[in-house]
């Protein structure tokens, strides 16, 4: 009977033993010329939701021999993790964000990749009166009309767009007519598309969700300067993290402001075939 | 009521037609979930049978623990894991965090109380005539221990189909921890959150049929053990 305490003890041995077996069993694909392994980025929901990493992460790999890891989540979220070090770089669009993550050391050089832009979308009837061409303006008259509005509400780039545009608005968000939902793009459209409430999102989601699913809202601002919503990249810095893969993340943003790799986003089409990016490396 | 009769229709052809992604998302489930059960029946059946067969100072707080280990949130495993393999945590060095074995380390630790609390009950059960029997015919405690656990046995597997059941319809953790990344750490559960949030209902659809079907079989699985058992 005693014996089984020592059992579990060897059982436990074992567990704590077997998952980095298990990693190093994990098969990498064949890499011609850097092997080391996957690189992690750190993206967007919005970018991952597009399709478009599944046309270009095949491309770089091809180009390379690097296989890329994304992982979708706000762009608050990713240069978060970056920040703890479980990214090797960051493809993201909070350019203020951006520049400071560079200021603080996290990241190297920040590169622009493409862009495309924000739009304000709402009910076909428009009660608010918002349509038109200045986002300031509307959102000021969202917040008169007691802010009938779905907020992503994640930290993501484009929530935090929609914070900027509040403040400039001089409001405040609040009430019950105020929806903080906490999920991406998709997600808040169709909630805005259900409760008849305005948001704000990026065009390409826009386009494609609006055309699958048949929304009844309406585009009602767009064009202004404000809405213009720009990605870009980042390696993270490797005196920070030891373990980053620095040269792949290098081999990426060479790549993927490359003419071939600006050529893959300038061809990218949604299903629908709409152009979702715009490419712009500096 | 167009876009549920189409999806599932869909679904149903995507199965058929042996879509490679769908296959490849079904057999890295299985495996992890399956690699998560294996290690919690290593460790929750001796844990379990022990704390059956033996009588120790405070062995009632330890079977409470269990108890209440059975309905750990998965997203506080998950969290629990992310701050530990984290590059910034204290098993950073490991490079774990969104990788598979990360995902197995999380599921492990989800079905290992299960495991354990059910093979508990099901060595509890059998009666204690057995065990004298045993020894009265000439047994070892250590062999009469055999006997006890041995009559136990097909609850035992009913224990860790219970346990697999649980990890495989996981969604909390293996999100946090594996990080979905296409093709390396995406797993049924977390290719149907992001379809679904995609808008991509085909894919989820056609994956959720295959939860399903699994669920049924696993129940299948463990009404047939529980008649054996009784028998």
């Amino acid at each position: 009977m005693n014996r089984w305490p020592l059992m579990s003890l060897a059982l436990i041995t074992l567990i704590l033993a077997m998952p980095s077996t298990l990693l190093a069993a994990t098969p990498l694909s064949a890499a011609p010329a850097q092997a080391a392994g996957p690189l992690t980025m750190a993206s967007t929901t919005s970018t991952q939701n597009s399709g478009l990493f599944e046309v270009l992460l095949p491309a770089f790999e091809k180009h390379s021999g690097i296989k890329v890891h994304v992982i979708a989540v706000g762009t608050g979220q990713a240069l978060g993790m970056a920040r703890r070090g479980d990214a090797d770089l960051v493809f993201v669009h909070d350019p203020e964000a951006e520049e400071q993550f560079v200021r603080e050391g996290w990241g190297l050089e920040r590169r622009q990749v493409m862009y495309n832009d924000f739009v304000v979308v709402g009910p076909a009837a428009d009660p608010a009166k918002v349509r038109g061409r200045d986002a300031v303006a509307a959102f000021r008259r969202l917040a008169a009309a007691g802010f009938p509005f779905v907020s992503r509400g994640d930290d993501s780039g484009t929530h935090r767009r929609e914070l900027a545009l509040w403040r400039q608005s001089g409001a405040k968000p609040k009430g019950a007519s105020y929806l903080e939902i906490g999920q991406g793009m998709e997600q808040t459209l169709r909630v805005a598309n259900e409760r008849q409430l305005y948001t704000l999102t990026d065009r390409g989601t826009w386009l494609a969700t609006r055309e699958r699913e048949h929304f009844s809202l309406q585009l009602l601002v767009e064009g202004d300067p404000a809405l213009y919503n720009q990605y870009s990249v980042i390696a993270v810095n490797p005196a920070r993290f030891l373990h980053v893969k620095a040269k792949e993340a290098q081999a990426f943003i060479a790549w993927v402001t490359s003419s071939a790799g600006q050529g893959v986003i300038g061809n990218f089409r949604d299903r629908a075939g709409n152009r979702l990016f715009v490419p712009n490396a500096r | 009521m167009d876009t549920i009769a189409r999806g599932l229709w869909r679904g149903l052809l995507l199965i058929a037609s042996g879509e490679p992604e769908l296959y490849r998302i079904i057999w890295l489930s299985l495996q992890v979930s399956g690699s998560a059960v294996v290690l919690a029946a290593l460790a929750g059946c001796p844990l379990g049978a022990a704390l059956a067969l033996s009588r120790f100072p405070g062995r009632r707080a330890v079977v409470g623990l269990l108890n209440t280990c059975m309905g750990l949130p998965p997203v506080v495993v998950g969290l629990t894991l992310y701050l530990l393999l984290s590059r910034s945590g204290p098993l950073g060095a490991l490079g774990l965090l969104f990788t598979p074995a990360a995902m197995i380390a999380a599921q492990a630790l989800l079905a290992t109380p299960i495991v354990a609390a059910l093979c508990l009950a099901a060595v509890a059960e059998v009666s204690p005539q057995v065990r004298e029997a045993a020894l009265g015919l000439g047994a070892s405690p250590l062999q009469a221990t055999l006997v006890v656990v041995r009559e136990a046995r097909f609850a035992m597997m009913a224990a860790v189909i219970a346990g697999f059941g649980r990890v495989i319809a996981e969604v909390g953790a293996v999100m946090m921890i594996g990080g979905n990344i296409a093709g390396y750490t995406r797993v049924m559960t977390t290719a149907i959150a992001l379809d679904t949030a995609k808008g991509d209902f085909e894919l989820a659809i056609g994956l959720g049929l295959v939860l399903i079907c699994l669920a049924f079989a696993l129940n299948a699985g463990l009404q047939a053990l529980q008649g054996t058992g009784r028998r």
